[in-house]
């Protein structure tokens, strides 16, 4: 298809985030945003702040994920005992329970993806900073998975919803969502938009420097 | 290296603005520019440099869009209006709908929470399949309507915050959860529910979005 590999940016065009429409980037001055002709989207050369966002993001979670594994998901008071299950202890219940596939299904959707996520997304940001120019295509791979697979971690937050509907004040007892839950969503809602605003055009734009 | 792309950049944008049988894309992962040819149906062009998927054609994109569209919103509207899961023990029941979480998220007060997944579970897929019916029926009709392009664009925007099919995971680990305590059944909700995650997921893999791109500019 195209024996030359070339760039829009080196040819000075861009493509639209919403459309894929490619067009001349227009010149414009500091406050103007160019507009695409076809659906109207801003037009950027790349995702604007790409590395500053997904950092400020990325660290924003980090946080937040401390008190969404410190505190309690769900506060259960059955016949007069009050327990509080955390994200760990809600999968070490599974496990002794005997039923090792949820336990591993929990496992993987609230601590494994979150912990890979912010990891991957670190490793990437510091490969662009650092002009990394090392397996290009793997870490755009890389990219493509953190964006796909982080919606996952939201089964825990849909649990603890199934559950407080279920069981509502009777004589079964009650659940009643624990202060993690607000912080654990934050969490994969925030990762969620720093994955979004990472740029993985900057990966290639390293390499294509290298190679000019 | 320096010449050769300066060639190349003289190639491109002539065959950019002269010729009408190709058309340029820039991969939207690595900005890798490709000369696209006529596509034959249900096909895929893939960048060449990174691998992703540049663009799929479809076969019958706007009968099978509308199709299962309004298939989605049948099964939404029996997924949302029966009971969803009721927990038995014994004489004691207690029947939920897909809304009663979402009420006793509000309920105890935690209102950003039963926000998200008010969102994500039943108004963005709502959101998703009366967009498709806004911009596939005019097209069928061959009618323009007013903002079907920003309906477009925020079908695309909305699309990673659509999550039923986490929702139905969710499910299944509470059953295991609760199992001990009481004997759960699902109710025809559910069934609806999980067909509406199919059907769903039909409707948009039969979204030919170039194509759409296409005619939505002709219109303009
Ligand atoms: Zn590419």
């Amino acid at each position: 298809m195209n024996a030359t590999h070339v760039s829009a940016r080196q040819l000075g065009l861009v493509s639209c985030h919403a459309c894929h429409l490619l067009s001349r980037m227009p010149k414009t001055s500091a406050h103007e945003v160019a507009h695409c002709s076809r659906c109207g989207e801003e037009l950027h050369q790349r995702k604007p702040n790409s590395l500053t966002r997904t950092w400020a993001l990325v660290i924003a979670a980090i946080i937040f994920y401390i008190p969404a594994n410190y505190l309690p998901m769900t506060i259960t008071s059955t016949l007069g005992t009050v327990s509080a299950d955390t994200i760990m202890s809600g999968v070490i219940y599974f496990v002794h329970n005997g039923s090792w596939g949820i336990a591993l299904v929990v496992f993987v959707a609230s601590v494994l993806v979150p912990i890979l996520k912010f990891s991957i997304l670190i490793y990437l940001l510091l490969s662009i900073q650092f002009k990394s120019i090392w397996r290009p295509k793997e870490r755009t791979r890389l990219y493509r998975f953190t964006e796909a697979v982080g919606r996952w971690s939201m089964l825990d937050i849909y649990v603890v919803t199934i559950l407080v509907a279920l069981v509502k004040l009777g004589v079964l007892g009650s659940i009643e969502a624990g202060p993690a839950a607000i912080y654990f969503a934050a969490v994969v809602v925030i990762t969620m938009i720093a994955a979004a605003g990472f740029d993985p055009r900057l990966i290639w734009d390293v390499v294509e420097e290298q190679n000019e | 290296m320096a010449l050769l792309a300066h060639l190349a950049r003289e190639l491109h944008i002539s065959e950019l603005f002269m010729s009408g049988a190709t058309h340029q894309i820039a991969c939207h992962e690595c900005d890798l520019i490709h000369n696209i040819p006529v596509m034959p149906a249900r096909a895929a062009a893939c960048c060449v440099r990174c691998g992703s998927v540049l663009l799929q054609t479809k076969v019958n994109s706007i009968d099978r869009t509308l199709a299962w569209t309004i298939a989605g919103l049948v099964l939404y509207a029996v997924a949302v209006s029966f009971p969803f899961l009721a927990m038995k023990n014994g004489p004691i029941g207690n029947e939920t709908g897909l809304l009663s979480g979402i009420q006793q998220l509000t309920n105890q007060g935690i209102i950003p929470l039963a926000v998200l997944v008010l969102l994500t579970c039943l108004l963005i897929p709502l959101i998703q399949m009366l967009s498709l019916l806004y911009i596939f029926i005019p097209m069928k009709l061959n009618i323009r309507v007013k903002f079907a392009i920003p309906v477009f664009r925020l079908f695309k925007h909305v699309k990673p915050w659509s999550m039923m099919e986490i929702y139905m995971l969710g499910i299944l680990v509470s059953i295991v959860k609760l199992g001990e305590m009481a004997t759960i059944v699902p109710g025809l909700a559910v069934i609806a529910f999980s067909l509406l995650i199919f059907v769903l997921n039909f409707a948009l893999s039969s979204v030919d979005t170039h194509m759409v791109w296409e005619r939505l500019e002709r219109k303009s």
